[in-house]
C-alpha cells in the first residue's frame, strides 16, 4: 500500500517537473521573439530605451504602427520581400522539378554508367557551398550575372542532397502503378509527370521546406552578388538597414524584422506537421 | 529490348541536373584548386593572371588573421557542438515524454530555427545591450552582483555570447532529428525493462543511447560541418571584432575576396579549410564508428 502510494507520488511529482520545465524553455525560445514584436509596436524610442530591461518591454506604451510606416518610406521594403519571395519560390519550384526528375531517372531505369552517377551525386554532398563561394563569384561575373536575379536562383536548383532524398523515395515507391502506365503505352516523361509525382507528395513537400528554409535565410551569396537595393533580399537588407544605422532606432529595425519573420512563422505553424517530417527525413540514412 | 527513343527520355531526365551540377558545383571547385596556385584578382589590374606555385599557401602558414579564425572556429565547435548536441537531446527525450501540449512545446522550441540568422543576430544584439535585457537577468539572479558588460564589444565576452545566440537558433533542429531517432527505439524494449525494474537513468544507459547510435553520429557530423561554416553571425554582430575575438575562417576568405579583391588567396584558403573540416568529420565518423564496433 505504502508502495502503490510513493509510486504515485513519484510519478505526480515527475510530472510537475516535466511541465515546469517544458514551459521554462518555451519562454526561453519564444521571449526573445515576442520581445522583437513587442518593441517594433512601440513608436517611441524613448520609452523603448527606458523599458528595454523590465517587463514592460513586452507591453509596448504607447502603441502603434508609425515603426512599419516609417521602415516603407526609409526604403523599398516591398521591393525587397517580391525579391526574396521571388527568388526563393522559382529556386524551389525549378528545384523539385529538376531534382525529382534526376532522382527518378536514376532510381527507375538502369542506363549504363548509372551507378557511378549515384556515387558522383553522394561524393558532391561533401562539398559545402563555402568553399565554392570564392570562384562561383568569379564564373558568374564571367557570365555578366552578377546583381541579377538568376545568379541568386540557377546556380542552387540543382542540389546533390535533395536529389538523394528523391532518390531513397523511388527506390521505395511500389513500381506497380507506374508498370501498368507502361503498359498502357504511356511515355516514361508522362508516367514521371502522372504517376510516379502524385505518389510523391511527402518527399516533394520535405525536399520544398528545406530547400525553402535554406535559401530564404541564405546570406553569404546575396551579399557577395548584389549591388544596390534592385535585386537585394530581405537578409541583406536587413544587413545594411541594421549595419548602416547611427545612431540605431531598434523600433524601426525590430519593425524591419518582424515582418521578414512573421510570414515564415505563420507559414511554419500551419504547415508544423510537415516541417518535422521535413526534419526527420534529413537524419535518414 | 530497349528502344532507343526510351533510352534518350531516360538518360534527359537526369540531364539538367546533371548539367547545372556540373556548371555551378564541380566547376567552381575545380576553378578553386586552380586559382589557389595563382594571383588571380577580382577585378583584372595591371598584374596579370599567372601561376605562383605554392605561393598563397606559404602566405597561409603566416597570416596571422587565417591563423585567429581558425582558433575561434575550432573553438566554436569544441563548444557548441557538445552542448547544442546534449541540449536537443535533453529537449528531444522532454518532448517525447508522455505529457499533454508536448505537439506545442516542439513547436515552440523549433520557431528560432525557421527565424533567419540575420533575424536572430538582430533580436540578440538588442538584448545584448548593455542596458539590455540579458544585463538586467543576469544582475536579478546574481542578486545584483553582476556589473553590466557590453558583450559584443568585450574581447572575453563577444564570442560566448555568440555561441549562446548560435545554440539558441540551431538547436531545434537537432531536437526534432533526435526525437525521429527516439520514435525508431522499439516500446517494448522499455516494457522489457520496466519489468524488471530498471531506472530511468539505467533505461537512459542501457536503451536509448545505444538506440540513438546513428542518429548521435549524424548529429555530430552535421553540426560539425555547419558549425565550420560560422558567417551570418558574426558578419551582423561584430564583424569579427573586437580585436578579432569572433574573427572566423569564413570572415577572412569574404575580406580577402572582397576587401583585398585577392581571389587567388581567398582560393587558397577555400581549399585549405575545406580539407581541414573533411578531416575532421572523417576523423569524427572513424571515431564513432570505432565505438559502435568495439
Amino acid at each position: 500500500m505504502v508502495n502503490v502510494i510513493n509510486v504515485c507520488r513519484r510519478m505526480k511529482i515527475r510530472r510537475v517537473a516535466g511541465y515546469t520545465l517544458l514551459v521554462i524553455f518555451g519562454l526561453f525560445f519564444l521571449l526573445p521573439l515576442l520581445y522583437m514584436i513587442a518593441s517594433s509596436l512601440n513608436p517611441d524610442e524613448v520609452s523603448l530605451l527606458r523599458n528595454m530591461s523590465t517587463p514592460r518591454a513586452f507591453i509596448p506604451s504607447p502603441v502603434g504602427i508609425q515603426n512599419y510606416i516609417k521602415v516603407f518610406n526609409r526604403m523599398p521594403f516591398g521591393r525587397f520581400m517580391f525579391n526574396s519571395v521571388f527568388i526563393v519560390s522559382t529556386t524551389v519550384l525549378a528545384g523539385l522539378l529538376v531534382n525529382s526528375m534526376a532522382a527518378y531517372s536514376l532510381a527507375r531505369f538502369s542506363w549504363r554508367g548509372r551507378g557511378t552517377l549515384v556515387s558522383f551525386i553522394v561524393a558532391l554532398m561533401i562539398i559545402p557551398f563555402e568553399a565554392i563561394a570564392v570562384p562561383l563569384l568569379l564564373l558568374t561575373n564571367r557570365f555578366g550575372w552578377l546583381n541579377s536575379y538568376h545568379v541568386q536562383i540557377v546556380p542552387f536548383i540543382a542540389n546533390p542532397f535533395y536529389i538523394y532524398l528523391f532518390y531513397q523515395f523511388f527506390l521505395k515507391l511500389p513500381y506497380a502503378l507506374e508498370e501498368a502506365a507502361l503498359i498502357d503505352g504511356a511515355g516514361w516523361f508522362g508516367i514521371y509527370w502522372r504517376v510516379a509525382l502524385p505518389l510523391s507528395k511527402p518527399v516533394l513537400s520535405s525536399v520544398a521546406i528545406l530547400h525553402f528554409l535554406t535559401h530564404w535565410g541564405s546570406f553569404l551569396w546575396p551579399l557577395m552578388v548584389t549591388r544596390g537595393p534592385e535585386y537585394r533580399p530581405l537578409t541583406v537588407a536587413m544587413q545594411v538597414f541594421f549595419g548602416g544605422q547611427y545612431p540605431r532606432v531598434w523600433g524601426e529595425i525590430m519593425a524591419f524584422a518582424t515582418m521578414m519573420t512573421v510570414p515564415v512563422l505563420v507559414l511554419f505553424a500551419v504547415l508544423q506537421g510537415r516541417f518535422v517530417a521535413s526534419v526527420a527525413r534529413t537524419g535518414i540514412k | 529490348m530497349m528502344r532507343r527513343r526510351e533510352l534518350v527520355t531516360q538518360v534527359s531526365l537526369f540531364l539538367p541536373a546533371f548539367i547545372l551540377l556540373l556548371v555551378f558545383m564541380v566547376t567552381p571547385f575545380l576553378m578553386a584548386i586552380v586559382l589557389s596556385f595563382t594571383n588571380q584578382r577580382l577585378i583584372p589590374g595591371p598584374v596579370p593572371t599567372r601561376f605562383v606555385g605554392w605561393q598563397n599557401y606559404v602566405m597561409m602558414l603566416r597570416d596571422s588573421q587565417f591563423w585567429a579564425g581558425l582558433k575561434n572556429n575550432f573553438v566554436f565547435v569544441l563548444v557548441v557542438v557538445p552542448l547544442q548536441s546534449a541540449f536537443a537531446l535533453a529537449l528531444a527525450l522532454l518532448v517525447n515524454a508522455k505529457l499533454r501540449f508536448t505537439k506545442f512545446f516542439r513547436t515552440l522550441y523549433f520557431m528560432p530555427t525557421v527565424t533567419t540568422m540575420v533575424v536572430v543576430s538582430v533580436i540578440w544584439s538588442f538584448l545584448y545591450h548593455p542596458d539590455g535585457l540579458v544585463n538586467r537577468l543576469l544582475s536579478s539572479v546574481s542578486f545584483g552582483h553582476w556589473e553590466a558588460v557590453d558583450f559584443l564589444r568585450n574581447r572575453s565576452w563577444a564570442f560566448p555570447a555568440i555561441m549562446f545566440m548560435s545554440i539558441w537558433q540551431g538547436v531545434g533542429f537537432q531536437m526534432l532529428i533526435f526525437l525521429a531517432g527516439l520514435q525508431e527505439i522499439p516500446e517494448f524494449l522499455y516494457e522489457a525493462a520496466d519489468v524488471d525494474g530498471a531506472s530511468p537513468i539505467r533505461k537512459f544507459w542501457h536503451i536509448t543511447l545505444p538506440g540513438l547510435r546513428n542518429t548521435i553520429t549524424f548529429v555530430l557530423v552535421s553540426t560539425t560541418i555547419l558549425a565550420f561554416r560560422l558567417f551570418d553571425q558574426v558578419m551582423v554582430m561584430t564583424a569579427g571584432g573586437p580585436q578579432d575575438a569572433t574573427y572566423t575562417v569564413m570572415l577572412h576568405i569574404y575580406n580577402t575576396a572582397f576587401r583585398r579583391l585577392n581571389i587567388g588567396y581567398a582560393s587558397a584558403m577555400t581549399i585549405a579549410f575545406f580539407l581541414i573540416v573533411l578531416a575532421v568529420s572523417v576523423a569524427q565518423r572513424f571515431v564513432l564508428w570505432e565505438e559502435k564496433e568495439g
